[in-house]
């Protein structure tokens, strides 16, 4: 049986919460209308992302009012959107939430805060220091907001952890423009989806934004990559769309039959070799049997 | 994606090279997106018969339609005759109107009262472009944007009049090297006479950039492409064969001109002062 995931490909206004509040209910009911079971947001959607001194202002609690009409349109479609986190000791978090079935269910907080180049994540944000996986309505999930889908250790360890499905709702700005040749940041982007996709054996969605940020371009591409490193569905580039895509998680296990790299894959040698690196003593010998 | 490794060879110019196409839907979306959310309508430039004006004018029209956009042709007494022939030549390609307003006027009563015949050449060419931008800024009253045309180039070189030329709103040609601009100048129909002519600021009869620089734009843009874009330290470009007196007069000019390219700098004294510690993005939008 398929699943049929929206990618609301779109360009939020920066610090116009209930303007996005908007566009993310008018994006669900386009979602419904496609019959699809989940909808998927970019990084920050409901904030926009160079949001700079404004974080604070912006900031919703997990459970802050705010955040009300999604929990209400979570009721018929399954809901990944992005949001600033202020946690419970008030630290700032770039944050993706998972809304089933009226309740936020799952919150990744971004890791990986870029600042370098023109980024400048870790001035105003709290890095996340979790990589947990969930159950989305397209089987086990991890959520890889942005610059986290460029570390190579994120993906492994959603994949480890059990995931078949990594949703990366992302704020990816366009730059590289060289002749013969995609947008740069566009074939790093399609690289990492397929490879990932491919030698993890999982579904890669990859959820972009459009629209700019003081002078920023972010250039969309959503797309959706099977586990076989086919692209199921892309976006067009620099333009609001909605792109749905149907996922087989039937075909994961097909795919992990004819290629089970991940069955193969020792976790306790990466575990120990880190660890002897790290100086952490000896990890455990290789475990008789996994649990889950 | 390109997967030519880039390598700094003074002898090959192909690392310029763009996807004119790509760029061009860029800066369009760029003109359009930015435009709206400072919630205007129109735009307003100086069109001097030059080939980034011409760039900026055909990119203004393809994102507003010529109706919404204002090209000015500010002529100076020393002006060349063949600035008005290319700029109305630029304005009859892209279907826009131009409007000539002419400055001597004021910018000779000015001299006349406060320098007399003591002013400098440059002094008169800074004049005429903080005057030509004062009208461009006028003309966009209540509900246009200056479009800014200087490019990558002119920009890291500090080669322009600051609060003249320099000043804009929006510039969509920035991030463009010269020799990028005039290849996109082709892609986009830019009459070739006016791609190809010596690049002038015409502040002065004769004046030419390159000329005046002293160095080509094909040079300086590949050195600078590999020192800007690709992080390359000057004694690396010259141990791959680029001539060691451009790249130090690139870099010196690059070092002296930066305040050019910044705001202003504002003395901190309290606990959050604009521009250090109260940062916002310019794009803040109304909820």
């Amino acid at each position: 049986m398929t699943v049929r995931i929206a990618i609301a490909q779109c360009a939020p206004a920066i610090g116009a919460f209930k303007r996005n509040m908007d566009l993310h209910l008018d994006r669900i009911e386009s979602a419904k209308r496609e019959r699809a079971d989940l909808v998927v947001f970019p990084e920050l959607s409901l904030t926009g992302y160079y949001v700079k001194d404004l974080a604070g202002d912006l900031a919703c609690s997990a459970d802050d009012p705010r955040l009300e009409p999604l929990v209400a349109a979570s009721r018929d479609i399954d809901v990944m959107a992005g949001f600033i986190e202020r946690s419970a000791d008030a630290r700032l978090h770039i944050a993706s939430g998972y809304w089933h079935q009226g309740r936020l269910v799952h919150v990744h907080r971004k890791v990986y805060l870029p600042t370098y180049g023109i980024f400048d994540d870790g001035r105003y944000f709290g890095a996340g220091e979790r990589f947990e996986t969930f159950e989305s309505a397209a089987g086990r999930a991890g959520i890889a907001i942005c610059e986290d889908l460029w570390h190579v250790s994120v993906p492994y360890l959603y994949a480890a952890g059990g995931a078949t499905i990594v949703f990366s709702p992302s704020a990816s700005p366009g730059r590289g423009v060289a002749e013969g040749g995609d947008l740069g940041t566009a074939a790093s982007c399609r690289l990492m989806d397929r490879f990932y996709a491919q030698y993890l054996t999982v579904y890669v969605v990859f959820a972009n934004r459009v629209g700019h940020e003081d002078g920023i371009g972010f250039w969309g591409g959503s797309e959706v990559v099977a586990p076989d490193g086919t692209v199921v569905a892309r976006a067009g580039e620099f333009e609001e769309q909605l792109l749905v895509a149907d996922v087989d998680p039937a075909l994961v296990a097909r795919e992990r039959a004819r290629n089970p790299l991940l069955r193969d894959e020792r976790e306790d040698l990466v575990l120990r070799t880190l660890s002897a690196r790290l100086g952490l003593g000896s990890a455990p010998d290789r475990p008789a049997g996994r649990t889950d | 994606m390109n997967e030519r490794a880039i390598r700094p060879d003074p002898r090959d110019p192909s690392p310029l090279r763009i996807d004119e196409a790509l760029v061009r839907k860029m800066l369009v979306g760029f003109l359009r997106d930015e435009t709206a959310k400072a919630g205007m309508r129109r735009v307003v430039l100086g069109v001097s018969g030059g080939v980034d004006s011409a760039v900026v004018a055909a990119l203004a029209v393809e994102a507003f339609g010529a109706g919404s956009v204002l090209a000015l042709f500010t002529p100076y007494r020393t002006s060349s005759r063949d600035s008005r022939t290319d700029a109305r030549a630029v304005a009859e390609r892209f279907g826009f109107a131009l409007e000539d307003v002419p400055i001597t006027a004021q910018v000779d009563a000015y001299f006349a009262e406060a320098g007399g015949d003591v002013a400098d050449r440059v002094r008169v060419g800074n004049k005429a472009a903080r005057e030509r931008k004062s009208i461009e800024y006028d003309r966009s009253w209540p509900d246009g944007l200056v479009l800014g045309t200087s490019n990558k180039t002119e920009l890291l070189l500090g080669y322009g009049t600051q609060f003249g030329d320099m000043a804009c709103a929006l510039n969509p040609v920035g991030d463009l090297y010269k020799t990028q601009l005039r290849e996109l100048a082709g892609h986009l129909d830019v009459p070739r006479r006016i791609i190809e002519k010596p690049p002038t600021a015409d502040l002065w009869v004769d004046q030419t950039d390159e000329g005046e620089l002293g160095f080509t734009y094909a040079d300086a843009d590949l050195a600078l492409y590999h020192m800007v874009d690709r992080r390359l330290r000057p004694d690396e470009l010259v141990a791959a064969g680029f001539d060691a007196d451009l790249v130090q007069r690139l870099r010196e000019r690059m070092r002296r001109n930066h305040y050019k390219r910044v705001m202003p700098l504002i003395a901190k004294v309290s606990l959050r002062t604009i521009g250090h510690d109260f940062l916002y993005p310019r794009d803040w939008e109304e909820d």
